[in-house]
């Protein structure tokens, strides 16, 4: 049997609640929204919280999937059964239903949310590349009040973020532009993991020629889980499989994936490529209108 | 800590240590042995239960984080000394062979027909994705929700 360490159990009434249990808690507190992640990390003793915050009874505040003036918000105790149920967020980011459909399975859905997701800062997480393609924006909260961070600059490391022990992330913003379509490209080994490799793209377009572009990457080591390279070298160009390829080809180059259980550096190397490639002919299609 | 969870309609109040999970509640506290107890890594899906309405791995959840919420397991799914279409299924169609996986199997089958009473073979799958069975390649259980989807189908005809 896998028993965790011990810890004190706190449940938060409100935002401000968790905020100050985990300033008086310390920075051995953690916050659990689905466990789904942190649980299993203290089964295995690689995490050993003296003291969880649970925020699970806040969703009133927390977990709303809502547009607000020109931006999509999804509250970061969303489930990820929330968000691929959710019809605003598809309509008008479909990368979110592409990547919810092949995150985890669907009672792991029921569960995990979004906000854990993004702060678990796990290398294989789907919603870390996602976001990076959508150049989102966190808010978090801490005793001194509130900021903003792109998700781009939200993870230092694996497993690790900028959030300050007592900060709490409490939705995530993505802007609405016209002209706009987004993909995700997953390959997993079978349902319910991890990818061996994933891309995730959005693109905007002025006609046939490539506005602005955003390119995530997750599982093949691209730091902060973007492809800046291979996004500067589109912009600006015609939108067509030979730019998209040329594309894919520097978003390979430039992540640095490792050798392990799911598949060796080249053949990583190689799913980013034609995945980042892929991603961004489904993009451009929905942009113009003749995908769903 | 106290916790008190309301198992298919009965308060359960016990004195827990935080770090207990949701599985062991309902199997050693609450004494429901019919919930099991697999893999321990949320792969495996025997131990799906319903928490507030939702099947949920009762493995990687903390009995405290349930405190005060509702959950149904396997032996909530019978009714009033009949079983649940789901469980009739099961038995119709050959949906179990060691029945180690059956549990979970009914819970996630019971929700999806809440949901979707007339799901295709692809969405049985894709419902019970997360869920591991050894002996029966899952056809049979393919087999058994439809038997209780129509099951379910023709006894509203004869209702209405
Ligand atoms: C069987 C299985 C398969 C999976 N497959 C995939 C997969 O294919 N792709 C994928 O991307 N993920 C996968 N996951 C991971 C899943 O997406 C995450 O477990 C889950 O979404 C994390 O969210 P959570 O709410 O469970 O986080 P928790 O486990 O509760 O928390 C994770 C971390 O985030 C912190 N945290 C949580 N919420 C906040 C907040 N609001 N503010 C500040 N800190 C916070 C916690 O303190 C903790 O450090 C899988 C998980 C399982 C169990």
């Amino acid at each position: 049997m896998q028993v965790p360490a011990p810890f004190t159990y706190e449940r938060a009434t409100s935002v401000e609640h968790a905020i100050a249990l985990l300033g008086e808690l310390g920075p051995e507190a953690r916050v659990v929204a689905g466990g789904h992640s942190l649980i299993p990390m203290m089964k295995l003793r690689l995490a050993r919280p003296d003291a969880l915050v649970d925020i699970n009874g806040l969703g009133a505040e927390l977990a709303q999937i809502r547009v607000d003036g020109d931006d999509l918000v999804i509250g970061s105790l969303a489930r990820h059964a929330d968000l691929l149920g959710s019809a605003v967020a598809g309509e008008h980011f479909p990368i979110f239903h592409d990547a919810e459909k092949v995150i985890a399975d669907p009672v792991v859905r029921n569960f995990g949310t979004v906000g854990g997701s993004l702060c678990q800062a796990d290398p294989a997480e789907d919603l870390a590349a996602v976001f990076a393609a959508l150049d989102g924006v966190a808010t978090l909260r801490g005793p001194a009040g509130v900021r903003q961070v792109r998700v781009r600059e939200l993870h230092v490391g694996p497993y690790e973020t900028v959030l300050a022990p007592d900060e709490l992330m409490l939705e995530l913003r993505v802007a609405i532009r016209p002209g706009g379509g987004s993909a995700y490209e997953k390959v997993e080994r079978r349902v319910g993991d991890y990818p061996v490799a994933a891309a995730g793209a959005a693109v905007w377009l002025d006609g046939d020629t490539v506005r602005d572009v955003g390119i995530g990457l997750t599982a093949v080591g691209a730091e902060h889980f973007a492809a800046p390279e291979a996004e500067a070298a589109l912009r600006g160009q015609p939108a067509t499989e030979e730019s998209f390829r040329a594309a894919g080809q520097l978003a390979a180059e430039h992540c640095n994936p490792s050798a392990d259980q799911r598949g060796p550096v080249d053949y990583k190397r190689h799913l980013a490529a034609e995945l980042t490639t892929r991603a961004l002919l489904r993009a451009a299609a929905r942009a113009r209108g003749q995908e769903a | 800590m106290e916790v008190t969870i309301n198992i298919n309609g009965t308060p359960e109040t016990h004195d827990v240590e935080p770090r207990l999970l949701l599985v062991h509640f309902i199997r050693e506290k609450a004494g429901l042995r019919g919930t099991h107890w697999g893999c321990d890594t949320s792969n495996c899906g025997t131990c799906v239960v319903w928490l507030d309405g939702k099947p949920v791995k009762s493995c990687t959840v903390f009995a405290a984080m349930a405190d005060g919420r509702s959950v149904r397991t396997v032996e909530g799914l019978e009714q009033g000394g009949k079983l649940d279409p789901v469980q009739e299924g099961f038995m119709e169609c050959h949906g179990l062979q060691c029945g180690f996986c059956t549990p979970g199997m009914l819970m996630t089958s019971r929700a999806l027909l809440d949901a979707n009473p007339d799901p295709t073979e692809t969405e049985i799958r894709e419902a019970i994705s997360g869920q591991l069975c050894r002996c029966t390649g899952y056809e049979n259980i393919v087999r058994s929700v439809r038997w209780a989807a129509e099951k379910e189908a023709s006894t509203e005809e004869v209702t209405a």
